[in-house]
């Protein structure tokens, strides 16, 4: 087995979630069985392969500049609500499960 | 008019002939809507108001003799991972079951703009995460031509409202295959553009380097015109490719004599079901008769691609979904004390269990220790099955698959099996992974009379070939000669 008990919930503290007693089981058994099939990409020897991130690295780009200057055409100005206004406090707010027209509020962020 | 015989460009020529009006078309589709959505549960939110104003401004300008713009009136259903203004999106998840976007996603907006009438968000796996849709949290959709059967995810939604004429067409997402397979299951026509063709500014993140916008329809046609509409680049995606569109439609027409079709036999292995077998082989023979050239290609990193998928899509996945923790609009769990305890039960309580598989996972194979291993290993394999189709298309024009190992499912068949329902996707996920454009069109149906679909892959920005293909394809098999 490659993840173990204390993984799950080491990882579940990662996520944010907690995660109850029956669904870590069921992570546990889950997370192995999917695991244990993706061990088949060792097959392959990538030594020399570079990864892709993203498909755009392979059109669109101008290999003749360096770094992010090759992604030119993704560029655009920087100019204050050149491309849509910025949305208003209110309609910032309203979908906030907490507010208080100014602020989000949240429980108490310093536990003591 | 009956419902099934409508299509884009009869919708709008009868609007513009004053045969009918917009108006009278919406309420015909809600009235089917009402009458076979609570057998099927395609949708999840209507939007009537939005639907009849514009609706009522189509037929003012129909009533003025102005000519209509290229889809007037067509009835339109998006999946509820697209952002719409002032109309719930959930994602098909509890976290955003109360949530109204402020904003219009892209390609809604340009649907609108080109006349289109928004009836309403469609059913869908939670954040697109499935193919059976099952995985949707308010409930399942079942297949219009089956009802014991699913309708294939994550656009299951989309496809069968499609599928039971209760919109002409539907707007879906493919990351690893959520258009192309629901289309094949449901027996409509599902078009997964290259990505960055299509602007993704609005849609609810999933998988941001392998998430596509595209149609549902019931032809090929329908697809090229909703494309046209959509494609382009947009500055509000900075992904969203600058490379010109092409007029799609005008292109359906030219001749597919002499076009060169691989087949690639990575494709027809062990896991294939035998009807659908032969329903695509006949499928490409017919392609052949029309004048195509069938051409042996090979893709061999094939098996590899859903374990690639799988880490890649997760890892994605569990950093785009961090954002859901009950602050600023996703749901957030009562009674909680402090802030930490807040994170993690409104997450639990908002998220269903393939959400929180995939975000354990995604987690995984980013934490330290882990990442060479897992995350990029992926990317390494990622260029691997991108390379295979850049050589294999050096040969070809198109390739042509089965777009799924088998006819629809049957609701609960897979749902306690992750790692079955992920190889579902098998012939699906490497076109995400590599961006390449594909379609699936109907090609025949089972004994069981389920469809079947058909698969045509083509180059990077190549949709009007494999359109081209599928549109010879089509009507060649309507003529049944």
């Amino acid at each position: 087995m490659k993840v173990t008990e204390q993984d799950v919930a080491y990882v579940a503290g990662l996520a944010n979630l907690e995660l109850s007693g029956d669904e870590r089981t069921g992570m546990l058994r889950d997370l192995n069985s999917i695991l244990d099939y993706i061990d088949r990409l060792n097959e392959l020897d990538t030594s020399n392969v570079e990864p892709m991130a993203q498909v755009s690295d392979r059109y669109g780009v101008d290999q003749s500049k360096q770094g992010s200057d090759r992604f030119a055409y993704a560029t655009r100005d920087d100019i204050v609500e050149g491309l849509r206004k910025s949305l208003s406090q209110q309609a910032a707010l309203e979908n906030a499960p907490d507010a208080d027209g100014t602020f989000f509020r949240v429980p108490k962020v310093i536990e003591r | 008019m009956e419902l099934s015989q409508l299509n884009v460009e009869r919708v709008r020529s009868a609007i513009q002939q004053r045969t009918t009006t917009a108006l009278a078309l919406a309420e015909a589709h809600y009235a089917e809507i009402q009458k076979e959505d609570g057998r099927i549960g395609a949708f999840l939110t209507l939007c009537k108001e939005r639907a009849l104003e514009q609706a009522d401004r189509i037929d003012r300008m129909a009533a003025e003799g102005k000519p209509l713009p290229p889809l007037a009136g067509v009835p339109v259903a998006i999946k509820d991972v697209m952002s719409t203004r002032g109309v719930r999106t959930t994602a098909g998840s509890k976290s955003l079951e109360k949530y109204i976007p402020p904003y219009d996603c892209t390609a809604v907006t340009r649907l609108e703009a080109a006349g289109a009438v928004i009836l309403g968000k469609t059913n869908c796996d939670e954040f697109a995460m499935g193919s059976s849709n099952e995985n949707s949290a308010f409930h399942p959709v079942r297949n219009p031509r089956d009802l014991t059967r699913v309708p294939g995810g994550s656009s299951g939604g989309s496809a069968a409202a499609v599928a039971a004429d209760m919109a002409v067409v539907a707007l879906g997402s493919d990351t690893g295959g959520s258009i192309r397979q629901p289309a094949s299951f449901c027996g409509v026509v599902g078009l997964m553009p290259t990505y960055g063709r299509v602007s993704r500014y609005g849609l609810i993140a999933f998988a941001s380097s392998l998430d596509h916008i595209g149609p549902l329809t019931k032809t090929v046609k329908d697809s090229a015109i909703v494309l046209q509409t959509i494609a382009g680049r947009d500055p509000m995606d900075s992904t969203s490719a600058d490379v010109p569109v092409p007029n799609y439609v005008a292109e359906l027409e030219k001749p597919i004599r002499g076009l060169k079709l691989g087949v690639a036999k990575e494709y027809f292995g062990e896991g294939l079901d035998e009807e659908v077998r032969q329903s695509v082989e006949s499928a490409i023979d017919r392609l052949k008769n029309l004048g195509c050239e069938v051409v042996p290609v090979s893709l061999p990193h094939t098996p590899y691609a859903i374990p690639t998928y799988y880490l890649i899509a997760t890892a994605e996945a569990s950093s785009n979904l961090a954002r859901y923790d009950g602050v600023r609009y996703s749901y957030r769990a009562p009674g909680v004390k402090s802030l930490s305890e807040m994170y993690r039960r409104s997450r639990d309580e908002g998220f269903g269990a393939e959400a929180k598989r995939r975000i354990m996972l995604g987690t995984y194979a980013l934490s330290a220790g882990y990442y060479d291993a897992y995350y990029l290993k992926a990317q390494k394999v990622r260029t691997l099955l991108t390379r295979d189709f850049e050589e294999a298309f050096r040969k070809v024009d198109a390739i042509v698959t089965p777009t799924s190992p088998t006819a629809a499912f049957r609701l609960g068949e897979k749902s306690n099996n992750p790692l079955a329902m992920y190889l579902a996707d098998i012939y699906t996920v490497t076109a995400d992974l590599a961006g390449i454009p594909g379609i699936s069109i109907p090609c025949g149906q089972t004994r069981e009379k389920l469809p079947v679909g058909l698969q045509i892959l083509g180059k990077h920005f190549d949709e009007a070939t494999i359109l081209r293909v599928a549109h010879a394809y089509e009507q060649s098999a309507q003529t049944g000669s």
